[in-house]
């Protein structure tokens, strides 16, 4: 394996197995996250992809009956170290969801949310500049400016999606996990935020799972193919697309399996 | 590859011949058939209570009023020159009356006859008189037209609900009455006005004099009580028990029991208050502080399902956004979950504190059944409320409590409705799309 030096990786996973109750859905997966990076997670249905993404914020913590087992680190500092507040570490890790769920308020508030619940700014003056840099990062401000009073759920599928992402940009985090953040939109607002993405990566640390391999290829650098709840092969997008390793991958990426 | 090669007919096509449509039509014309028939059935059933309710009631609402031509006699009112406004009050105005009685109807004489014809005015018409004296001290010396309230039997016959054509022995005005009634109602001292007592009193031995707001305010009092006290309760044991709860075996022990509890009937809380509340804590008796504790324990297990039915019908998917910016169980709860929950609580604490409105019977343990005059000011003074005010003049012999008893269920089906309406404009202002 490829692995890259530590000092360049924003997270590390070291043997991260996962049990639901008591089926295992993820078998010793180690994986790098590169910093300023697009590290795409590909592979089947039911393949482990999406509960590694969730092992990254601990969203799995929500879910009853969900055992989490190895190492994963950010900056070097274990995220299920029992004194880690995980509400602060998600603060650190934004996350955006596979199906647009704004809050039922308006567009401002939607964004403006995390940092009044963070304390980022103190005045409504500051609190406007954050919502609308972030606005504008998503590529949504044009959009909005006139009705940031209107209910984000409102607005299209695309632009919810985007509303998202600037909800998710808006408290600063130092890494982003999107999952399977353009299933629910066509190809047009599936295009935008494919844009939106690459201009993140200059600012942000990416992770985004994705069941488009075309989109895996076009987004990202580093690409990571699980199967059966293990991480078969990771590494250069362009080498695993051209010239994979394992012959899963191989059946995967083109087409005879999955 | 042979099977391929079979010709079609081995295979089985859908049947749609114009039987099966038919039949398929006629079975959906009959299911709205069915459901429209229920619906009819059910709106019938609520119109001949209604129907019943309100032509057996409305007739509280006016009453029956005799003018007498009462002299203001100072010899009575003031005895022994004092005009201060305590002497004024304590004057017999009754007998004032009695003695405009007399010089109405002069050729009266005898004791019995007498009697009876005191008996046309209802016992509490000195009132109007003490009142227009009080305001007005001058008037003392003088006589003055008072329209004063005529007894209750009186008022029947007005009514009609007294037959005239019964013979005498058997309905409870007398001839004679009857007669001094007619001569009454020729001269014009006889008139229907709007029966406000019924609204500004509590409850009375006399008909004429019973009014319902005792039981208003009792009611009022218990339900402040129970919304105060099952609400914030409720809501925050249901909220604990869906969010922050480990799902363990205690818990699930505490879910079923608090299901059960909701099945418990209301007599049991009575007796808990009568035990607990009464016999341990010793609070008062009659008191709607009580008997809204004793509702609030009765309405807790409705809150707590309710407020868990509508926690869990929160979609997932805006908790998972809150939490995935950072919010703390706690935010994600108080700034999103729970607005979007408020309508549903709103319906089920509605549902319970409506049920627990008409509820009597664990009232009766704890001696809110009491026959209480005064109007309750406050939470501890002794009350009763409408629903067990209703079963009083149920019970009650005179036939003037009949519209009492059905203008009192008019009140609280109105108390219920002006709650109800609350509950839908709370729901409406905290109804979102998502």
């Amino acid at each position: 394996m490829n692995a890259i030096s530590p000092t360049l990786a924003k997270m590390h996973g070291r043997k991260v197995t996962v049990h639901y109750g008591s089926k295992q859905a993820l078998f010793d997966v180690d994986l790098d996250v590169p910093e300023r990076m697009v590290t795409a997670l590909i592979g089947p249905s039911g393949c482990g992809k999406s509960t590694f993404l969730r092992c990254l914020n601990r969203m799995n913590d929500v879910i009853d009956g969900c055992k989490v087992g190895g190492e994963i680190t950010l900056d070097g500092q274990d995220i299920y170290d029992t004194k880690l507040d995980v509400v602060m570490l998600r603060a650190r890790i934004g996350m955006v969801f596979q199906k647009p769920n704004p809050f039922p308020k308006s567009i401002y508030d939607n964004v403006a949310y995390g940092p009044r619940i963070h304390g980022m700014a103190s005045t409504k003056g500051e609190l406007d500049e954050i919502v609308r840099a972030s606005l504008e990062k998503a590529g949504l401000w044009k959009e909005v400016k006139e009705r940031l009073d209107q209910p984000g759920t409102g607005l299209s599928g695309g632009q919810q999606q985007r509303l998202c992402i600037a909800r998710a940009i808006a408290v600063s985090p130092e890494v982003i996990l999107m999952d399977e953040p353009c299933s629910a939109l066509d190809p047009i607002a599936t295009a935008k935020i494919e844009e939106l993405i690459d201009e993140l990566r200059e600012n942000f640390t990416i992770v985004i799972v994705t069941h488009s391999m075309q989109q895996a290829a076009r987004v990202s650098q580093k690409t990571a193919f699980f199967h059966l709840g293990q991480l078969i092969e990771w590494g250069d997008t362009e080498q695993i697309f051209t010239s994979p390793k394992d012959e899963r991958t191989q059946g995967y990426i083109t087409g005879r399996f999955g | 590859m042979s099977e391929m090669a079979q010709p079609a007919t081995g295979i089985k096509r859908p049947d749609l011949s114009q039987k099966r449509i038919r039949g398929r039509y006629a079975a959906e014309r009959r299911f709205k058939l069915y459901g429209q028939l229920a619906v009819g059935l059910a709106i019938a059933m609520l119109a001949v209570l209604l129907i019943s309710v309100c032509s057996k009631g409305y007739s509280a609402f006016y009453r029956t009023e005799i003018a007498l031509d009462v002299m203001l006699d100072p010899a009575v009112i003031t005895p022994d020159g004092k005009s201060d406004a305590e002497t004024l009050g304590a004057a017999d105005y009754q007998g004032l009356i009695k003695e405009a009685l007399k010089t109405a109807f002069p050729d009266v004489t005898s004791r019995g006859d007498r009697k009876n014809l005191y008996n046309l005015v209802s016992n509490g018409a000195g009132n109007t008189v003490r009142q227009a004296v009080l305001a007005n001290p001058s008037l003392i010396g003088s006589t003055q037209r008072f329209w004063v309230v005529a007894a209750d039997d009186m008022d029947m016959l007005a009514k009609g609900f007294i037959k005239r054509d019964l013979p005498e022995g058997e309905r409870v005005v007398s001839d004679t009455q009857i007669a001094w009634y007619d001569k009454l109602d020729e001269s014009g001292q006889l008139r229907t006005a709007f029966n406000a007592v019924f609204f500004s009193a509590g409850d009375s031995r006399e008909p004429e004099q019973a009014g319902i707001l005792g039981a208003l305010m009792g009611s009022i009092f218990t339900m402040l009580v129970t919304v105060l006290l099952a609400l914030p309760l409720g809501v925050m044991s249901a909220i604990y028990l869906e969010e922050f709860a480990p799902k363990n075996r205690i818990t699930e022990i505490i879910e079923v029991n608090i299901n059960n509890l909701a099945a418990v009937p209301s007599i049991v809380f009575g007796l808990l208050g009568l035990a607990v509340l009464l016999g341990v804590f010793g609070l008062p008796r009659s008191a709607p502080l009580v008997g809204g504790m004793v509702l609030a324990l009765m309405t807790l297990p409705t809150i707590i399902i309710a407020t868990r039915a509508a926690l869990k019908a929160v979609p997932p998917s805006i908790r998972e956004a809150a939490y995935g910016i950072g919010a703390s169980p706690l935010q994600v709860v108080s700034h999103h979950v729970l607005p979007l929950a408020t309508p549903g609580i709103m319906t089920g604490a509605i549902i319970g504190l409506a049920r627990a409105l008409g509820e009597s019977a664990p009232l009766l343990m704890i001696g809110m059944v009491a026959f209480i005059v005064d109007v309750p000011h406050g939470p501890t003074d002794p009350a009763t409320v409408l629903p067990v005010q209703i079963y009083l003049w149920a019970d009650s012999p005179e036939r003037a409590f009949i519209e009492k008893t059905s203008a009192g269920i008019m009140v609280l089906l109105a108390f219920l409705i002006s709650m109800n309406a609350i509950a839908i404009f709370v729901r409406r202002k905290f109804e979102r799309r998502w």
